[in-house]
This record gives C-alpha cells, sequence and structure tokens, in this order.
C-alpha cells in the first residue's frame, strides 16, 4: 500500500503509525464494502417492489454513482496522497464523456 | 545531420533511426517526415491556387480539385501540423524538465512510426485509383457516396496515424506528471512544457471520438454497418458530431505548443521573465478545458435550434478572454524589454497582430445568425488559415529557427531566414487578408471554378501570388537548412546567448543521456537564475552515477508495418478480391505477434557507468563534471 512505502532500511521504523494506519484502512474498507452490498440488495429489492420505473432507475443509477464512488476512493486509494494526478484526469475524462452523452441526448435525438 | 560528431555508414546510420527510441532522434524523424508532409500539403494548395487564380480555368479537373482540397487539409493538419509540434515537444520537452529521456522511449517509437506509416498510406491514395474527396471533414452522406477508395484511405490512413499521436500524448503526460527534475515544480515549469502537457490531455481526450467514428465511417464504408446510412435507420448528424468533438480540441492541440513555442522566444528575446506567468498557465488550462464545450459551433447552420446554437455561441465567445489574457502579457513581457530582433522574434512578434486578426473574426461566426451568413463562404477559409497559419505555421518557422541550434548544433542563417520571414508573411497577408472580402462578397468555400466579371477575378490572383510568395519563402527555408548543414559550424551550449531554461544549459545537440546529473531546479527560467548568480553550469541535484538508458529496437516499426498491410487487405476486401481477407489477418498477425515479441522478451537496457561519464572530463557535458 501506498502509505507503507518508507525510504529506510529499518522495518521498525513508525512502525506503529503504519499499524494503526492500516487499522483504520481496514476497518474503512471492511465498512465500505458492507454498505456495497447493501447498496446491492437495496437496488434488486427496489425492483422486486414493483416501484414506478420513473422512481427505480433514478435510484439504482445514483446508487451505481455513489457505488462508483467508493470504489475509486476507498478501494482504490484515489482520496490518498500521489493520487491527485489520476483523480485530475479521471474526472476531466467524466465531465468530457458526460457533456458528449448530454449533448447527444439532447440535440441529436430530438 | 548526425547527431554525434563520428564517422559511420549511411545503412548504419539509417538502421540507427529506424530502431532509435531517443526521443532527439525521433525527434528529428517527426521533423523530417512532417517537413515532407508539410511539403506536399504545400504543393496541394499550390495547384488549388493555380487552379483559381483565373475564373473558368481548367489546370485541373473538378474531381481533382476535390482530392486537392481535401488532401490539403487532411494533411497540413494530420500529417504536417500535428507531427512537427510533437516533433518538438520530443525535442525540448525533456530537456526542459531536466528529464533524461520520455517516460516510455519505445511507445514514444511506435508513435512516430504508426504516424509515418498512416500518413504513408494516405498518401499511396494518389497511385492507388484517387484520393479522398470529401473534404477533410469527409462528413458522413458524401463520404458514405464518394466511389473509389478515396474514402478507405482517409479512414484507415487517419486512423493508423491517430493511434500514433494518441500514444504520444499519453507519454507526454506521464512524462511531464512523473520524470521533472529536482525542484521543478509545477509552477516552475516553462511554458511549452506546460503547452505540451495541455495539448497532450487535449489529444487523450479528444482522439478517442475520432477513433470512434472513424471506426464506424470505416465499417459502413468496407463492412456493411449502417450508423451513418439515414436509410437504413443510422443518422447522418452523428458524424458530424464526433467528427467536432474530435476536430475543436484539435485546433487546440495545434495552437497551444505554438503558444508555448512563442512564450519562450517573447521572454528569451526580451530577455525579462515571462509577464504574468501563472496567468498564463491559468489561460492555457481554461482553454484547454473551454475547447471541449464548443464544438457545436462548427454547425450552426444544421438545424440545432435556437437554444442549443445560442448556448456553443456564448461558450465560443468565453474563449476569447484567455486568449485575451495571453495576448496581454506576451505585449507585456515585450514592453520595456531588451528586445533582439533575431528570425524567431520576428515571427514572433508578426503571430500577435496575424493571430488577433484571426481570431476577431472567430468571435464574428461565433455569432450564431451572423454566421448563416458567413458560412461555407472564404471567409470561413480566410479566418481558419489567419490562426493556423498565422498561429502555428508562424510558431513551426519560429521553432524551426529557434530550436535548430539545439537539434543539430548549427545555426540556421539570420540574413537568409529574414529573406524567408519577409517573403512568408508578405505572401500569407496577401494570399488570405483579400479572402475575407471574397467571402463576404459570397464566393463559397470548395468550389473548383468561378465565373468572370463577378467580382472576384482581382481578389483570386492576388490570393494566388501571395501563395507563391509564400511558396518563396519556404523554399529559401530549405536553402538555408541545406547551407547551413553543408558548412556545419558548430555552436555552443547556448547560441543564443540570452536561453532561460534548462535546454540551453547542455551542449547542442546535448549527449545522448541529455544529463551527467540531473540539475536542481530552483525557480522559473532556472538557467537563467544561475547566469545571473554569475554560473555557467546548473547545480547538480545528484552525485555523478551509473545512468540507465533504454535499448534501441526494430520492433516499433514492425508493429506499424504489420497495421499498414493489414489496412491493405481491410480496403481492398470490398472488391471481393480474394487476397484480401488473408492479408488483413496477415497483417494483424505481424501487429500482434511484434507485441507479443515484445512483451514476452525482456529487455532491460543497458547502463552507462560511472567511470565512463568520469573519464570524459568536459565541462559542457551534462550538468557538471
Amino acid at each position: 500500500m501506498v502509505n507503507n512505502q518508507s525510504n529506510s532500511n529499518n522495518p521498525r521504523l513508525n512502525y506503529d503509525f503504519r499499524r494503526k494506519k492500516n487499522a483504520e484502512g481496514m476497518r474503512i474498507q471492511v465498512a465500505t464494502f458492507t454498505l456495497m452490498i447493501f447498496f446491492t440488495v437495496v437496488s434488486f429489492v427496489a425492483v422486486a417492489a414493483d416501484f414506478s420505473k420513473w422512481f427505480v432507475i433514478p435510484f439504482i443509477l445514483l446508487l451505481a454513482v455513489v457505488q462508483v464512488g467508493f470504489q475509486l476512493y476507498y478501494f482504490m486509494h484515489m482520496s490518498e496522497k500521489g493520487h491527485e494526478a489520476p483523480s485530475l484526469f479521471m474526472w476531466s475524462g467524466i465531465t468530457v464523456a458526460f457533456v458528449t452523452v448530454l449533448a447527444f441526448m439532447t440535440i441529436i435525438w430530438w | 545531420m548526425s547527431t554525434i560528431a563520428q564517422k559511420r555508414g549511411f545503412a548504419s546510420t539509417i538502421w540507427d533511426y529506424l530502431t532509435t527510441v531517443d526521443h532527439k532522434k525521433i525527434a528529428i524523424l517527426y521533423l523530417i517526415a512532417g517537413g515532407i508532409f508539410f511539403l506536399m500539403g504545400g504543393i496541394e494548395a499550390m495547384m488549388i491556387r493555380a487552379q483559381l487564380a483565373v475564373p473558368n480555368n481548367d489546370f485541373v479537373s473538378a474531381g481533382l480539385y476535390n482530392e486537392l482540397l481535401t488532401m490539403h487539409g487532411t494533411t497540413m493538419i494530420f500529417l504536417a501540423a500535428m507531427p512537427l509540434l510533437l516533433g518538438f515537444m520530443n525535442a525540448v520537452m525533456p530537456l526542459q524538465i531536466g528529464a533524461r529521456d520520455v517516460a516510455f522511449p519505445f511507445v514514444n517509437a511506435l508513435g512516430f512510426w504508426l504516424f509515418f506509416f498512416g500518413g504513408l498510406f494516405l498518401n499511396l491514395s494518389w497511385f492507388l485509383g484517387g484520393a479522398p474527396d470529401a473534404g477533410w471533414t469527409s462528413y458522413a452522406s458524401l463520404s458514405l457516396a464518394s466511389e473509389g477508395h478515396g474514402i478507405d484511405f482517409y479512414a484507415l490512413g487517419l486512423q493508423i496515424s491517430g493511434f500514433g499521436t494518441l500514444m504520444g500524448g499519453i507519454n507526454f503526460l506521464v512524462t511531464i506528471i512523473n520524470m521533472r527534475a529536482p525542484g521543478m515544480t509545477y509552477m516552475r515549469m516553462p511554458l511549452f512544457t506546460w503547452t505540451t502537457f495541455v495539448a497532450s490531455a487535449l489529444i487523450l481526450f479528444a482522439f478517442p471520438p475520432l477513433t470512434a467514428s472513424i471506426f464506424m465511417l470505416s465499417f459502413d464504408r468496407m463492412f456493411g454497418a449502417n450508423f451513418f446510412n439515414v436509410a437504413a435507420g443510422g443518422n447522418t448528424i452523428i458524424w458530424e458530431h464526433f467528427f467536432w468533438i474530435f476536430g475543436h480540441p484539435e485546433v487546440y492541440i495545434l495552437i497551444l505548443p505554438a503558444f508555448g513555442i512563442f512564450s519562450e522566444i517573447f521572454s528569451t528575446f526580451s530577455r525579462k521573465r515571462l509577464f504574468g506567468y501563472s496567468s498564463m498557465v491559468f489561460a492555457t488550462v481554461l482553454i484547454g478545458f473551454l475547447g471541449f464545450m464548443v464544438w457545436a459551433h462548427h454547425m450552426f447552420t444544421v438545424g440545432l435550434g435556437p437554444v442549443a446554437n445560442a448556448i456553443f455561441a456564448v461558450a465560443t465567445m468565453a474563449i476569447a478572454v484567455p486568449t485575451g489574457i495571453k495576448i496581454f502579457n506576451w505585449l507585456l513581457t515585450i514592453w520595456g524589454g531588451s528586445i533582439k530582433f533575431t528570425v524567431p522574434m520576428l515571427y514572433a512578434v508578426a503571430f500577435i497582430p496575424s493571430f488577433v486578426a484571426g481570431g476577431v473574426t472567430g468571435i464574428m461566426q461565433a455569432v450564431a445568425p451572423a454566421d448563416y451568413q458567413y458560412h461555407d463562404t472564404y471567409f470561413i477559409v480566410a479566418h481558419f488559415h489567419y490562426v493556423i497559419v498565422g498561429g502555428v505555421v508562424f510558431a513551426l518557422l519560429a521553432g524551426v529557427h529557434f530550436y535548430w541550434p539545439k537539434m543539430f548544433g548549427t545555426m540556421l542563417s539570420e540574413k537568409i531566414g529574414k529573406f524567408t520571414f519577409v517573403f512568408f508573411f508578405i505572401g500569407f497577408h496577401l494570399t488570405f487578408f483579400i479572402q475575407h472580402f471574397l467571402g463576404l462578397m459570397g464566393m463559397p468555400r470548395r468550389v473548383w471554378t468561378f465565373l468572370p466579371g463577378q467580382g472576384l477575378d482581382a481578389g483570386n490572383l492576388i490570393s494566388s501570388i501571395g501563395a507563391a510568395f509564400m511558396a518563396i519563402g519556404v523554399i529559401l527555408l530549405l536553402l538555408n537548412v541545406v547551407i547551413t548543414s553543408v558548412k556545419n559550424e558548430r555552436v555552443g551550449n547556448d547560441p543564443w546567448e540570452d536561453g532561460r531554461t534548462l535546454e540551453w544549459a547542455i551542449p547542442s545537440p546535448p549527449p545522448f543521456y541529455n544529463f551527467k546529473q540531473l540539475p536542481l531546479v530552483r525557480g522559473l527560467d532556472a538557467y537563467w537564475l544561475e547566469k545571473m548568480e554569475g554560473k555557467t553550469t546548473l547545480t547538480p541535484a545528484e552525485p555523478i552515477g551509473d545512468i540507465h538508458m533504454p535499448n534501441g529496437s526494430f520492433t516499433p516499426f514492425v508493429i506499424s508495418l504489420g497495421l499498414f498491410i493489414a489496412a491493405f487487405g481491410a480496403m481492398y476486401h470490398v472488391d471481393d478480391k480474394a487476397w484480401a481477407i488473408p492479408v488483413l489477418i496477415g497483417g494483424l498477425a505481424i501487429t500482434f505477434g511484434a507485441m507479443a515479441y515484445r512483451s514476452i522478451k525482456d529487455d532491460h537496457g543497458f547502463h552507462i557507468h560511472k567511470e565512463d561519464l568520469m573519464d570524459d572530463d568536459n565541462e559542457d557535458k551534462g550538468v557538471k563534471a
């Protein structure tokens, strides 16, 4: 993991700090993982409960967006130091793709 | 033109360039290939102007005229301007950030060879039954109706060269993010490096839409798909959108590096720090961002409706703001400077009014209702030649003179250079200024000929005479290159005497490892800072140690050659030729085989040992012995 990197040969260096940090990371990962499973269950329930499609589709899309955020920021550590450039480029790419799709939805298939 | 002064056979030099992964040699390859395509595009332009010099002319046929104008646009954008800029990026950017090469030297070579074979494929159309003839935009309904293989050459050739450009862009991004010398923070990067960075980001986001649309066009034409075929349920407007989602950022991919070259030239020859450095960076990033929000201004007359037109009109006008910031910063850089009017500086000074003229007509066209009047007239032709020639080509010519000593170790003659400038500058304005008025008087774009007595005769003749002036300018430049190479008078590290950035601290041309020790960067204009403290060398950031270098490789050439061969198979498959599908499969097999070979075989490169570097106690090499 990124926060385990050290330029010292001494394995005991900052041992307590790294241990604490890893424990915290693990706690967050387990929590997010639980939440993601919960989201999946909720979306299945939403479909099974036979709500109007005008509720179900946006709702599931919203959950999907949140899950992608969890995946990127908690599982793939995009929030940690050293990930600024990938994060910038991913968001720029998402923006460009979004604008393109939006334009196609609004001004081509009118 | 060898980069290292040592005797070697001609064949071995050729082999060296075929297998090189050195960014400086790849830059020279880009310069040569891009230069040749530039001349071809220029010859096509001359033929266009010869045809239009007098009314009712029959110098070329109508069909050939369509091919000429299509190939002129396509060649100049994809095969001349962009590769020449990529050449300068390759030559200069790694030196400016204090790196020993780009992040992926192998991919860099692959990018060049893909571009080269794509361009070669496109231009072979002249000999194999007719060039593309649907304009450089190749709008779908027209290009689907085009007979022969012209459009197939366009689609496949641009697809292959587009892969190369995309790779180049990603490579530069990774290089700038990861390989800056110690102390080179983002806000200490020279402006050419910044514009390379933003232009590369634009390449990263703009080329995938082009790739997607060209794939759809290829499948429509060659494999029976119906993406754009309205009769079969497709939508022809999709091509236009995809093309311009790519096409508008593309013009910023061209102009931003040009801005970067001019920023370096202005501060060097005004002998002043660039005025408003941080606002320049901000403006560059903002132009890059807005570049994606304006593509539909090419399509005002398509019928998108008043709301869409209004949104895109306003977004387009907004781009004038960051561009204006840049123009004023350049003016204020010159103001109060100790100015030297060298050839690069002449181009830079001439660029400001020329480009502003192009920008002003751009704002005129951004007004959607007015654009209905300008659309598809010579007014548009005048506008985009003012920005592309007055901006990009001026920057390329300025860059050739400015960076020639760093790339080849000799100075281009200033005297001939000034003649080149005068001819090109006068020729440029003579050719294109009058075209504004031809357009306003109603002369449409892309017409093969015009009738006498409609008030268009004199204007077109003047325009053609101007084109001849530009041709003289280019010929003088070629002459200059030949004379300089024959004379071969070597120059030192800093031939302009006022170099500000890292590249001027190392020999011309640099040793193949660039920096013996990585330099410590202590601020913007790192070399200038050291010179102001009375030093002649940079402060090293590391002790002398072994340098890890990549091995040369022939694989990039083979990978690209495979796609080149496969393209013929894909194209002649339409004619039900029995050999077409085997050739397609064979070509792809060569490409993927070469890629597998590269993946499986370990190549760890080699080390230049510390002792060899120590022996060589030439003070000029690298940072400091």
